[in-house]
């Protein structure tokens, strides 16, 4: 009988030291906290800098998950977490490049499809405040329930639904200033 | 759903993180080493182990049975012979388990670290990976080692080479290719699970044919045909013999910047890379602000108990530029000197080089000018001089560059002087800000041609700045010879962030001198000190008469700028002593020397002016609480000196090192000297 060892399981293992479980528990997650990083910050540095930030800070972290939640809940609110110290900390430095404005700035020049949308996707992301923006990248990249949304980010669901009610009215805001001018 | 959250969420799916599978190793090896430090630091108890599948109850009675033992020696001793044989059966069909699956979901330790998946070092070229994160006891280690010997002796040949060619021609420039580095990654402290010895054991066994140094870890594949410019370690001097100790300050940081990169990736710096004068000074330290009216800058200087041995002291002198007044600066007149040659065509050159600067221009004022040079194959005005206000101009000409063609790197320089001289005005800064791989191979190679052409054209009161990017072919011995004679600095960027410090933090001091041609000069008292060693400042050494020569070119401070130099000394009749006395010498020991360990002389010339001004500053023979800063350097002389293997250090080593700069970090409001202390880390698991 072969079976892929759950994260519970690995994520006791390394809590009891076994570097091994610690690295498959890594290389499994690895591609999740680079993609949230980067679709919370909009830049590849920055998520990767996040990645790093989470990576490194999990041998400590571990200690502290009782295993109340699933591994995964638990990591995303971690990553969530560095995120936003990550954008707290750009704010804080005056000449530092916005993640997601720098992306705008490098993609306005390039007139393909793509590259307008992402134009838009960073105009977006960048005037929605932070709780609505990691509400909607759960949800609809991630394909979280409200429920499991909320249980990531530690409010009640009805407040996740709320949010997400608050950016459509926030997108079709906007999309109506661009058709105002274009 | 509305159709404007269809559409970011199809956006937003569609904004995917580029793949780096350098990064990544990087990343997870970074936090695997944080992993075996938290083990060793881990305060026990650690939570017991529940199994919750059904285990082989057989198992499961001996794991627990060997983790209720508290005494790890005694564990290895008896169950590395106990268990070994059993283990061996066991192992066998396992060993090429594909990844994350197993036999029973929750197997015990022994079995599981047989199973090592496969691809636990994905993206490295690693063929061992099943040696490589499992701690081994220290005893099964060094067995391991002599097995190792082929690939290890071979290395050894090779450093005894390089100290040899270092020896013989201390002028000389050192190839080194880091290719069979022995990657020991198993050193760590045991961990205390029973299944390590096993581990060890088959290790043993396997690792004759696992090391090949053909196949084996490269950890920079391009970083081949780098050369660096060092000279051997500064000796140490008998007081008597020569008391006078003269050299020239240095505010360049590349080689830190190379040390980090190479350690990040995995390897161990050639000792020829590590400048340790350019690694003390790549950080911020708060010295006292000067007092403008007498000097461009303050001059402080302790004396301390040396961190790696208790029989001798640190002189440390620190230098603190004045602060710059940024709302009235000059105009700035800065030429982009920019290498387009077919090697910067890779990420981390020249669209990081666009990227960095584009983040200088941000930090410009409109009254500033702006001229791009690129050289490839021919040399080409690519923008001529624009105010930095017109900045869609600038950065137009800046995204349009690409890389192509041999390196016509001294046609390149002579259009950069021609245009900066055009430029000058009144007051304002004229400066060329040169950014390459430092690959000049058509034109000036020579080093010394080099030299000489920027030293003539120094006097035209352009500065020069050199900007390194990229590893594989970088010339680090070009750019030192460019920056210290163009009365500039050099800098090594690898990552934007480090773009940031360099270029928008420390941008007012990379670009407005404050003092030109800043020597320090040191005369020990012999009453008091036998010995003395100056750490680092190899390649800027003076000769003792070229102190009171003007025309003897040195280093520049600029604005905001720190400085800090670092002798160790070793006071009259401290049993430190490394020279007996001579018996024939004349000694004479004069009664009315004041109470100093020496006396200190610093000569500076203020911008656009061509006699040097002296400042003088007694060193009081008294041993003070060393502060903050003064540790912090003192701690990063210490890495650079376990680096370069410094036989000054006794059995110092690195674990202490991190416990020193760990108690000064201070505020550290940027994070760099977290980040050194990481590197520490790093550094000692690559041992």
């Amino acid at each position: 009988m072969r079976m892929e060892r759950s994260d519970e399981i690995l994520v006791n293992r390394a809590q009891a030291g076994d570097a091994v479980a610690f690295g498959q528990l890594l290389e499994r997650h690895y591609d999740m906290i680079l993609r949230l990083g980067y679709r919370m910050l909009g830049s590849q540095s920055l998520a990767e800098e996040l990645a790093q930030d989470v990576c490194c800070a999990l041998p400590k972290k571990l200690g502290s998950f009782r295993g109340d939640a699933k591994f995964t809940t638990w990591l995303y609110r971690v990553t969530i977490n560095a995120a936003k110290d990550i954008l707290r900390k750009q704010k804080s430095r005056e000449t530092a490049q916005q993640g997601w404005g720098d992306m705008f700035e490098m993609q306005q020049h390039d007139a393909s499809e793509k590259a307008q949308d992402r134009a838009w996707l960073a105009q977006a992301m960048n005037s929605l405040p932070t709780d609505l923006h990691e509400t909607l990248i759960l949800t609809l990249t991630e394909d979280m329930s409200h429920a499991q949304a909320a249980d990531v980010l530690g409010v009640p669901t009805g407040t996740i639904s709320w949010r997400v009610s608050e950016a459509k009215k926030h997108l079709r805001a906007l999309a109506q200033a661009e058709e105002a001018y274009p | 759903m509305s159709t404007e959250l269809d559409r970011l969420a199809k956006a937003l799916k569609a904004a995917k993180p580029g793949e780096n599978p350098d990064r990544k190793a990087e990343i997870l090896a970074l936090a695997r080493k944080k992993f075996d430090a938290a083990q060793e630091t881990a305060v026990q108890p650690r939570p017991i182990h529940k199994p919750t599948q059904n285990a082989s109850g057989i198992w499961t009675g001996v794991i627990n049975m060997f983790r209720s033992i508290n005494l790890r020696p005694a564990l290895y001793a008896t169950t590395a012979l106990g268990v070994g044989g059993l283990a061996v059966i066991l192992t066998i069909p396992l060993i090429d388990r594909p990844y994350g699956q197993f036999d029973v979901a929750d197997m015990p330790a022994p079995v599981e670290l047989k199973a090592v998946p496969k691809d636990e070092y994905a993206g490295r070229t690693r063929t061992d990976s099943a040696l490589a994160p499992a701690p081994v006891p220290q005893k099964q280690l060094k067995e391991n080692i002599l097995l190792d010997g082929s690939a290890l002796s071979d290395n050894k040949v090779k450093k005894r080479d390089l100290a040899a060619k270092t020896a013989a021609k201390p002028q000389s420039v050192v190839t080194v290719t880091p290719n069979n580095q022995p990657t020991v990654f198993a050193e760590s402290e045991a961990s205390g699970v029973l299944s390590r010895a096993i581990e060890s054991d088959r290790l043993a066994t396997m690792s004759q044919s696992i090391v090949d140094p053909e196949t084996s870890i490269l950890p920079n594949p391009d970083a081949s045909g780098e050369t660096f410019a060092n000279e051997t370690p500064n000796p140490l001097k008998i007081v008597t013999d020569e008391p006078v100790s003269t050299f020239s300050i240095d505010v360049d940081t590349a080689s830190y910047a190379y040390v980090r990169s190479a350690i990040q990736g995995g390897s161990l710096p050639a000792a020829a890379a590590v400048r340790i004068e350019e690694m003390i000074n790549y950080f911020p330290y708060n010295y006292p602000t000067p007092d403008m009216s007498k000097a461009p800058f303050s001059t402080q200087v302790s004396v301390f108990q040396t961190p790696w041995n208790k029989n001798t002291k640190l002189l440390h002198i620190g230098i603190q530029g004045a602060k710059p007044e940024i709302d009235n600066r000059p105009p700035l007149n800065l030429v982009f000197l920019i290498d387009t040659s077919g090697s910067m065509n890779s990420a981390n050159k020249l669209p990081l080089l666009k990227q960095s600067f584009r983040l200088l221009l941000n930090s410009l004022r409109p009254s500033d000018k702006i001229a791009i040079v690129t050289y490839a194959g021919s040399a080409g005005t690519v923008l001529q001089p624009t105010a930095a206000s017109e900045k869609d101009k600038i950065l137009n000409s800046l995204e349009h560059l690409s890389a192509g063609g041999s390196t016509a790197g001294q046609a390149g320089l002579r259009q950069a002087y021609a245009l900066a001289e055009t430029m000058q005005s009144d007051n304002s800064v004229g400066r060329i800000l040169l950014a390459t791989d430092g690959d000049f191979n058509v034109g000036i190679s020579n080093p010394e041609e080099l030299k000489s052409f920027v030293e003539e054209k120094r006097n035209s009161g352009v500065y020069l700045s050199v900007f390194g990017f990229g590893r594989g072919n970088y010339r680090d011995d070009m750019m030192q010879t460019l920056a210290q004679n163009g009365n500039g600095v050099a800098a090594y960027i690898d990552t934007l962030s480090e773009a940031q410090k360099v270029m928008v933090d420390q941008v007012s001091g990379a670009l407005f001198p404050i003092a030109n041609d800043v020597k320090i000069q040191v005369e020990f008292n012999p009453d008091l000190i036998a010995e003395y060693r100056l750490i680092g400042y190899e390649t800027r050494a003076l000769n003792r008469e070229d102190f009171n020569n003007d025309a003897v070119d040195a280093g520049e401070i600029g604005a905001g700028h720190t400085v800090t130099a670092i002798y160790e000394i070793t006071p009259v009749g401290s049993p430190a002593i490394k020279n007996d006395a001579l018996r024939y010498k004349k000694r004479t020991v004069s009664s009315d020397t004041p109470n100093e360990y020496g006396f200190l002389k610093l000569r500076y010339k203020l911008p656009g002016e061509t006699k040097s001004k002296l400042i003088t500053t007694p060193i009081a023979a008294v041993s003070t609480e060393p502060g903050q800063e003064a540790r912090f350097a003192a701690a990063i002389a210490g890495f650079g000196q376990l680096l370069t293997k410094s036989k000054y250090l006794g059995d110092w080593d690195m674990q202490q090192n991190i416990a020193l700069a760990n108690a000064s970090k201070g505020d550290d409001l940027f994070g760099y000297r977290a980040e050194a202390i990481q590197l520490m880390r790093l550094a000692n698991s690559l041992k």
